[in-house]
């Protein structure tokens, strides 16, 4: 771990956040806007309409050069010289024992140009990764968290507002795909990514920029109902769409495999990659003993499990733990991710309880996720 | 944010109203409190009937992202809980010192620290 720097670091939007009245949090080191008004409301604009967020802690970090997908082949588990350009790939970034550093979107914006998008907390360690393992490749790692803001527009009307802003071709732009263009005038890599489990877009664009893309954007989206929205609706939205988020569902004690996300990682691509070995084991493993499984719970009360909250049986046995749980807006009621032993991860198992600061409260067992966006 | 002038405060940024003739003192969390806490979705209030002794713990207030405990500023017997926080603990944010108060106590003694509303002001602006 490398120590958080003495003050916060804010983004280019701070004054914009303060103005418009944020409730401020420290996120990695970051001071992120929490919230504008009621979280509440923000999740529902976003499943309903569209909000706007500033991601821009997240930590981005650029390899170029004619070995730069090899490169990246030897330090993912995924298989990122197969990408074509213009798309955009889920992957992870594992140690030698197969444990997650992180979990990532790289985007393939030129045959030799890849930009890796690493979460806030993670950003210099997933730096000093792929510093290392791209040593000995034709490829050049660049630290670009300082030269990009990053604002996303989420939601059913993000398309309409956003086209009203840009002459890119958003129609033929896929779900997981990007493209350079210009949003309210300026050059921007814009990408049909989110993590809310709407459709959305995530803008990558100089700093310098922000403040007059997210006007713009705020500007167009008023007559739909677009509203600012922050961290905490974040976090239930994705929470919702049974996206896992690090340090809760993924950890460096946990491999790919333990999370059910086995296959990102790519044991067919051509030499070797860190981690491989444990993680040829933990496949295997997986195959013969099943791991603890992620499920979703659902609550018939109203009390909230939290992360590291025991899931337990009837008779007060621990089978399993909490690792995410918020009220859930769309479903009205509570709702968490847990890793559960494996003849309880049934969707539809009786006698899952969560032990909530003494009281067992039962939760319904179901397949992830929660919500789903009709297409 | 302005905290009503005829109700008094505790430093745990609950109110206390005047007690009526029947000396029952009616309490609620500031608005200040509200906000801090974002939107409160569950709320756990003390047995009517039971007795409450300043400065305890007595309840649960839990929103999105955190459980509080709720304290009793003064000491006595509850008399009555709100029963429409409980079925809608949406109140509390949107109506703090109105239609999202939280119980009643008949008061048996308080505090000598209890804030006005102007210390009070000060107080959570710090």
């Amino acid at each position: 771990m490398t120590d958080a720097p003495p003050t916060p670091r804010r983004t280019a939007l701070d004054a914009r956040h303060r103005a418009l009245g944020a409730t401020m949090t420290d996120f990695a080191g970051w001071d992120m806007p929490l919230r504008y008004g009621s979280e509440r409301d923000e999740h529902t604009a976003v499943r309903t309409r569209a909000g706007l967020f500033d991601l821009s802690h997240m930590g981005e970090i650029s390899l170029i050069g004619p070995r730069a997908g090899d490169a990246l082949d030897h330090a993912l588990v995924g298989r990122l010289s197969a990408l074509a350009v213009g798309r955009a790939r889920y992957t992870m970034i594992c140690d030698d024992e197969g444990g997650i550093l992180d979990d990532l979107i790289v985007y393939r914006l030129g045959d030799e140009e890849f930009l890796v998008v690493a979460n806030a907390a993670n950003a210099q360690v997933v730096l000093d990764a792929l510093t290392e393992r791209a040593g000995g490749f034709e490829a050049t790692v660049r630290d670009d968290r300082d030269a990009y803001a990053l604002l996303a527009v989420q939601g059913p009307e993000s398309a309409g507002i956003l086209k009203r802003l840009t002459d890119a071709d958003l129609d033929g732009l896929k779900y997981y795909a990007g493209l350079p263009g210009t949003v309210a005038g300026v050059p921007a890599m814009i990408a049909r990514t989110g993590y809310t489990g709407e459709d959305g877009f995530e803008l990558f664009l100089a700093p310098d920029d922000a403040e007059r893309v997210w006007e713009a954007l705020t500007e167009a989206g008023a007559p739909v109902g677009l509203v600012p929205c922050g961290l905490s609706c974040r976090d239930t939205l994705r929470l919702e769409a049974g996206m896992p988020l690090y340090g809760h569902e993924l950890t460096t004690d946990t491999t790919p495999f333990d999370a059910g996300l086995g296959r990102v990682v790519k044991f067919d691509k051509p030499g070797g990659f860190v981690g491989r070995e444990a993680l040829e084991a933990a496949s295997r493993q997986a195959d013969t003993v099943a791991p603890r499984t992620l499920v979703g719970l659902i609550a018939s009360g109203r009390r909230v499990p939290r992360a590291g909250y025991a899931v337990v049986a009837a008779d007060g046995t621990e089978i399993g733990q909490v690792t995410s749980g918020a009220p859930s807006p769309t479903l009205g009621r509570p709702i968490a991710m847990a890793y559960v032993d494996p003849e309880y991860a049934k969707p539809g198992t009786e006698g899952v309880f969560v032990d909530i600061r003494g009281t067992r409260e039962p939760y319904e067992v179901v397949a992830l996720p929660f919500y789903k966006r009709e297409r | 944010m302005s905290n009503p002038q005829q109700l008094r405060y505790s430093k745990e940024h609950e109110w206390l109203s005047a007690a009526g003739e029947d000396g029952v003192s009616t309490i609620g969390i500031t608005e200040f409190a509200a906000n801090a806490l974002g939107d409160v979705v569950y709320v756990q209030l003390p047995d009517v009937g039971s007795t409450v002794s300043a400065g305890d713990t007595c309840g649960e207030l839990e929103s999105t992202k955190s459980v509080s405990d709720l304290y009793t500023p003064v000491s006595g017997e509850v008399t009555e809980i709100n029963e429409d926080v409980v079925n809608d603990p949406a109140l509390v944010n949107s109506a703090p010192f109105e239609g999202g108060w939280l119980f009643k106590v008949r008061v048996t003694s308080e505090p000598e620290d209890l804030l006005s509303a102007d210390e009070y002001t000060a107080f959570a602006e710090n």
